[in-house]
């Protein structure tokens, strides 16, 4: 599936975690940086795993709710790659 | 029923949030179920013999909290005793306002109270972003404040003192939630001795049954509407049941009593946990690494799923917890792992039991960070993520 300019969406609307994020994984494999990906999902859950794993992976990603229920999550592939294991403190 | 739980019962369990009862409280339970089950406020015998034996066990949980005797009610349940809590600051404080400043990974018991939204953010580690906490303390109509000494599912501490001395200076009573650390941080003496006015604890957290314990330090403004209830210092409306205070007093005794080598054993049992997680790929280990719980893990496996990989460690005899979404009743990932901003799926939570209640916890220890590796990739081979 395309969005408006060749943006690649990924439609995850009716699946459950860890679902969502595995089939945006897919969808970025091979894409340059600075590549953006569309993501379509309804779980609550991946309102914090798609930018958990944004941040893990090095991405950027946006995000805005629709009124039917749904959130469009929007990736920016990140230039550096993933962020090391212990960049962060955690 | 109170029968001792053999190694056979614990092997393999590392989930010990609510565990078995330490051995010795077992068979003081066991004990107490002939002496001491009659309704201590009544006057015939079998009544006073309980009522002593309540007023002694009462003595030895006040000492586990710093308080005395006469500040101390027992109740049902710790979540039972938060409600109270937060309720009789709110109700002696209605004139001071009607919020409850707490943090955004409290006890979902405390952030399901009126007043409590919304709550404070955290940082990715879960503790308090302190000068936010300030921010909600002094905006006005604020009733009462309530912190966690640690969170039990990352085990992340709390800044107890900074937040106490911001309360103190705005005059905003504090009730300090001690339900995941009494007795496993710090022993037999407090973190933080004189923080909170109100200050709330689980017998379950030492090796007691899963009992809650409130304290309201003498000079603190609270007060239940409605005219006063019967028992429990006007706090509870029938007392608690005894056997299960003495089972509570003596794992207070047995806990406090090891504490010197059981809290540096459990810490180095979870340092073992954190590299062994840490060295999987795309493996998060989640809380502060050093500012923590001895006892508490939590780490999240990308591209897995939580339930499967319960199952897949339990097929190895390994019994761990999971904040997952998958995992829980609700559906809804754990509020604590959202509110972090950390992974909620593939999450796995290890709560330590006591060394006295599994002797075998080192060696399970050591099994599963040999074995989850190998656990996760046959998660991630089963839904087709090894590769991504």
């Amino acid at each position: 599936m395309r969005g408006p300019a060749g943006v690649p969406v990924v439609d995850a609307r009716g699946t459950r975690c860890p679902v969502p994020v595995i089939r945006l994984a897919r969808a970025v494999r091979g894409l340059p940086p600075g590549a953006t990906v569309v993501l379509l999902a309804d779980d609550v859950a991946a309102w914090s795993d798609v930018p958990a794993w944004a941040r893990m992976k090095g991405h950027a990603v946006s995000l805005h709710e629709e009124d039917e229920g749904w959130t469009v999550y929007e990736v920016v592939l990140g230039a550096r790659g993933p962020a090391p294991q212990d960049a962060r403190s955690t | 029923m109170a029968r001792p739980p053999t190694d056979a019962d614990v092997a393999g369990l590392l989930d010990a949030s609510r565990g078995p009862l330490h051995p010795v409280a077992a068979r003081t339970l066991e004990a107490s179920l002939s002496v001491a089950w009659a309704d201590p406020t009544r006057l015939h015998q079998p009544a006073r013999r309980a009522r002593a034996l309540l007023d002694t066990a009462r003595e030895v949980l006040a000492e586990a909290l710093g308080v005395r005797p006469d500040e101390l009610s027992i109740h049902d349940s710790p979540e039972r005793a938060l409600e109270l809590g937060i309720a009789g600051l709110r109700h002696a404080r209605r004139r001071a306002g009607e919020r409850v400043v707490a943090g955004a990974t409290e006890r979902s018991v405390v952030l399901l109270q009126p007043g409590t939204e919304p709550p404070v953010p955290v940082d990715h580690t879960g503790r308090v972003q302190v000068q936010a906490y300030a921010g909600a303390l002094t905006a006005g109509g604020v009733a009462a404040a309530v912190l966690q000494s640690a969170n039990g599912e990352v085990g992340t501490r709390q800044p107890v003192d900074e937040v106490d001395d911001l309360c103190r200076a705005s005059g905003v009573p504090l009730l300090l939630d001690l339900t995941a650390s009494l007795g496993r941080d710090g022993g037999t003496a407090l973190r933080s001795p004189t923080a909170g006015a109100v200050l709330v604890a689980d017998a379950a957290s030492f090796g007691g049954p899963p009992i809650g314990l409130l304290a309201v330090r003498t000079g603190a403004r609270w007060s239940l509407p409605g005219p006063r209830r019967a028992a429990e210092h006007g706090r509870e409306h029938a007392p608690p049941w005894v056997p299960l205070v003495l089972a509570a007093a003596e794992a207070w005794r047995q806990t406090s009593a090891a504490r010197e080598l059981e809290e540096p054993a459990a810490r180095a049992l979870v340092d073992e946990v954190r590299r062994a997680a840490a060295a999987v790929p795309d493996v998060e280990v989640v809380g502060d690494p050093e500012a923590r719980l001895p006892h508490v893990v939590t780490f999240s496996v990308l591209y897995a799923d939580g339930e499967v990989l319960l199952e897949e460690l339990a097929a190895r005899d390994l019994v761990v917890a999971s904040g997952s979404a998958c995992t829980s009743s609700v559906l809804r990932p754990s509020h604590v792992l959202a509110a972090m901003g950390v992974l909620t799926h593939g999450n796995v939570r290890v709560t330590l039991p006591l060394e006295a209640v599994s002797p075998t916890r080192a060696e399970d220890v050591g099994r599963l960070c040999r074995e989850l590796p190998d656990a996760v990739a046959a998660v991630r081979q089963r839904l087709g993520t090894e590769h991504l």
